[in-house]
């Protein structure tokens, strides 16, 4: 028995979500007193791998097949499969992302393992084994009993954290035995975001909505995201009237985050927008008006115009990094 | 082709949640059940599909793990223009049952098409086990989906961009927002046809759950709102640096 920790890689980096994941598989594995192990697929230096001792992680299994790029779902899940058979894996844990969440249930098939998505914190009980996770979009809670003797953790990113345990890793390199016809997936092409802090990485978030009136007036928000270093989003309207791309919807049926700062510009905090940002650590909103739901769930408020206040975050941001 | 779509019964989404005494199930009363927003979105791009490509899409069949009173739902889909419904007569225990029982009916349609989460336990999983149950291919974060001869031109979503990708069938997709630009709603007519539609009641496999709903908590209230002044927005930089030190 062991805990088997899926890092992924992009473009052959690391981020934070994967330091995060290293630490919650150590915690777990010495909350169970198992081992644990974690496995990469494609291109990765060794250098790279070897910081994941720094989180706890003693030894990574790496298959540097680069057809693993295609982001093939059944591929990556049968290569999963023969990691988790290869370390006598019955716990694994990944991330609750575009590829955590199209891998994780054709793993749990193949393992005969409950799978619990978007995990937040160790579990609560081993002995029953016992996890949380935010249901109802954010409205609620549930304690959810794994009955079967494999299981599947996917973690909600950014609500477990760092927590650094140094350790020697060693790298071990695995095939996991893959031929070219297990990858069907045909990439024609790709579009990678560059030069801009991700929505799902960001741990602050600029985020507008229908009271920032236009698409062209973005301008403000996005140096105020720039400088602070944070990723932007919108709220439901924005993205159905096309004034920003539907990937940076944050909601009910766009992306649930949970940045550790999260600015609201002109949203008034339909049910449904509260949902995708509530888990947020601290929610500051700017709103003309005094009634709107969003300051129930803000931390911190402005009854005011986007337009005067925006200015003045942009210089006082500027006058803190100086 | 046959096009399958997984329709989850779900409460609206501005529903306020209870929850029964023990808080062990959602307390149902006064709830509006409305087919998973998602699910919605991956019917009408079905019957888009459908529509475009009159000689190739054969028909449109929805499908439903639950009891009765989730009809009503079947019935919208219906409505907004599936051709079929299959409910499958068992309560939808968890990800891996529900897959299970969908395996059953599933195998004959060439395209499959689920919601990326699901509205209520924002569970994700379905679509993939199924897929990975009929041992078929999967694309998920599916954004764009067109028919060009036998050939899927699928747009998805990924952890840092976009990929255009080009599928056979037969496939499972998982598809999220963008998918479709606006749910379809049914028109009067579409009410009055779906009555006539067939909607089959097929008995449970034999199949597990392997969790279980152990209970559920309300989040803790939140404290009131720190207001800050429009003219003094700069001192809320200050205070998000040194007091909430998030900055």
């Amino acid at each position: 028995m062991s805990v088997l920790v899926y890092i992924e890689n992009w473009d052959g980096k690391l981020k934070k979500l994967s330091y995060e994941l290293a630490s919650y598989g150590a915690q777990l594995a010495e909350k169970l007193q198992l081992p644990v192990k974690a496995v990469s697929l494609g291109k990765v230096d060794e250098a790279t791998l070897q910081n994941l001792g720094k989180y706890g992680i003693p030894e990574v299994l790496s298959d540097t097949n680069e057809a693993y790029n295609t982001l093939d779902n059944s591929a990556i899940a049968k290569a999963l499969f023969a990691a988790t058979e290869k370390t006598a894996a019955t716990i694994v844990v990944m991330a609750n992302n575009n590829l955590g969440k199209a891998v994780s249930p054709r793993l749990a098939v193949k393992m005969k393992a409950g799978l619990v998505s978007a995990v937040q914190g160790l579990p609560i009980s081993t002995e029953p084994f016992v996890v949380k996770k935010m249901v109802f979009t954010s409205k609620a809670f549930a304690h959810i009993t794994i009955k079967s003797a494999n299981k599947i953790l996917t973690l909600a990113p950014n609500t477990f954290g760092l927590v650094e345990k140094n350790v020697e890793t060693t790298l071990t390199s695995f095939d996991a035995g893959l031929a070219a016809s297990d990858f069907e997936t045909t990439v024609v092409s790709s579009n990678k975001v560059t030069g801009k802090v991700l929505l799902q990485d960001a741990e602050i978030v600029v985020s507008g909505g229908r009271g920032m009136k236009a698409a062209d007036n973005w301008g403000q928000l996005e140096e105020l995201a720039e400088i602070l270093g944070a990723g932007t989003a919108c709220s439901r309207p924005v993205s159905d009237e096309g004034w920003r791309p539907h990937a940076e919807h944050v909601g009910q049926t766009g992306k649930i985050i949970a940045p550790n700062l999260y600015f609201a510009f002109g949203i008034s905090g339909a049910i449904q927008h509260l949902g995708g940002v509530s888990s947020s650590k601290v929610i500051v909103a700017v709103n003309k008006d005094p009634e709107a739901p969003i300051f129930e769930a803000a931390d911190y408020g402005i009854v005011g115009d986007v337009f005067k206040v925006l200015p003045q975050f942009i210089e006082a941001v500027k006058e803190l990094k100086a | 082709m046959k096009i399958l779509v997984l329709i989850g019964n779900v409460p609206d989404t501005t529903t306020k949640i209870k929850f029964n005494a023990d808080n062990t199930a959602i307390d149902a009363s006064g709830v509006q059940w409305i087919i998973n927003p998602w699910d919605e979105l991956a019917l009408t791009r079905a019957m888009e599909l459908k529509e475009a490509h009159v000689d190739a899409v054969e028909k449109i069949v929805v499908a439903n793990v639950g009891r009765s009173e989730t009809e009503a739902t079947l019935r919208k889909a219906l409505a907004v223009g599936a051709d079929e419904a299959i409910r499958i007569d068992a309560d939808p225990l968890d990800a891996f049952y529900v897959a299970s029982q969908l395996a059953a009916v599933a195998a004959d349609y060439d395209l499959i098409l689920a919601g990326i989460e699901n509205a209520d336990y924002n569970g994700t999983a379905v679509g993939g086990m199924l897929a990975e149950l009929l041992e078929r291919k999967s694309v998920s974060a599916v954004s764009g989906i067109d028919l060009e001869g036998d050939l899927l031109k699928i747009s998805r979503e990924i952890d840092g961009g976009s990929q255009q990708l080009n599928m056979s069938l037969p496939l499972l997709a998982v598809v999220q927002k963008g998918i479709a630009k606006e749910p379809r709603i049914p028109a009067m007519r579409g009410i009055m046809m779906a009555r006539k539609k067939p909607l089959n009641v097929i008995a449970a496999a034999d199949a597990e759950a392997l969790t279980a709903f152990d209970h559920f908590e309300l989040p803790p209230a939140k404290a009131a709102c720190k207001m800050v002044e429009e003219e003094q927005a700069a001192s809320l930089i200050r205070i998000l640096h040194e007091e909430a030190k998030v900055l």
